[in-house]
């Protein structure tokens, strides 16, 4: 249900086999969130580095999470660069009704932002900047300072 | 030994230590001058789950990560 992609999404034929899968499985909300490179600040692309086995167990918890609810996650992501105007982002969720998984969607994707293991990076003039200012630190950071 | 690794935008090689829990890590990596930027902002995990305890126990062949600030989508 987590799927990883070298380079931008292929956001169409994703949603397709989502939506597929959930007309089988009968449920009857599918919502999706897709988050896709915009221009500024001069970027040409977004890079990702994914830290695989973190995100695998941080992903399986919110699955169960959804399980306990009659729900679904589905999540897809980019590793390495990602092209402005094209995706590096989807998250869904189906459950048999639509209040669940309005409610999922979002507490889903606000986690993901803080606490997934995945490092943001713009390219600019072919160059890959860490993108620190709009990075958050997981919760528990500061340990190894903390003596 | 312990193996540490430095994930992400700290672009640092891996270091392996001796160590029998995350504070004698701690103490290690405190001395490091390039790290003194990181060590503030990172979160820990050992053997790939995150820790919140510098009395976590280590023995021979764990694993400690370091992950910094994130910002996947």
């Amino acid at each position: 249900m987590l799927e990883l992609y070298p380079g931008e999404l292929n956001v169409d034929k994703i949603f397709s086999r989502w939506r597929k899968w959930g007309e089988d499985k009968n449920f009857g909300a599918f919502i999706t969130f897709v988050g896709t490179v915009r221009e500024e600040d001069g970027i040409e692309a977004l890079s990702f580095d994914v830290y695989e086995p973190i995100l695998r167990r941080w992903f399986e918890q919110w699955q169960q999470r959804a399980k306990s609810r009659g729900a679904v996650l589905r999540m897809a992501h980019s590793k390495g660069n990602v092209p402005i105007h094209t995706s590096s982002y989807m998250a869904a969720v189906f459950s048999p009704k639509r209040r669940v998984a309005l409610d999922l969607i979002e507490e889903f994707v606000e986690d993901f932002k803080a606490n997934a293991p995945i490092w943001k990076y713009d390219i600019k003039n072919g160059e890959r900047i860490y993108a620190k200012d709009r990075s958050h630190p997981i919760e528990g950071s500061g340990l190894l300072d903390s003596i | 030994m312990v193996r540490v690794e430095f994930l992400g935008p700290i672009g640092k090689e891996p270091m392996e230590m001796e160590a029998r829990s995350l504070k004698d890590v701690a103490k290690r990596l405190q001395e490091d001058p390039t790290l003194k930027q990181w060590l503030g902002q990172c979160a820990v995990a050992v053997n790939d789950q995150i820790v919140k305890s510098l009395d976590t126990p280590l023995k021979s062949g764990d694993k400690v990560s370091l992950l910094p600030p994130v910002c996947g989508g």
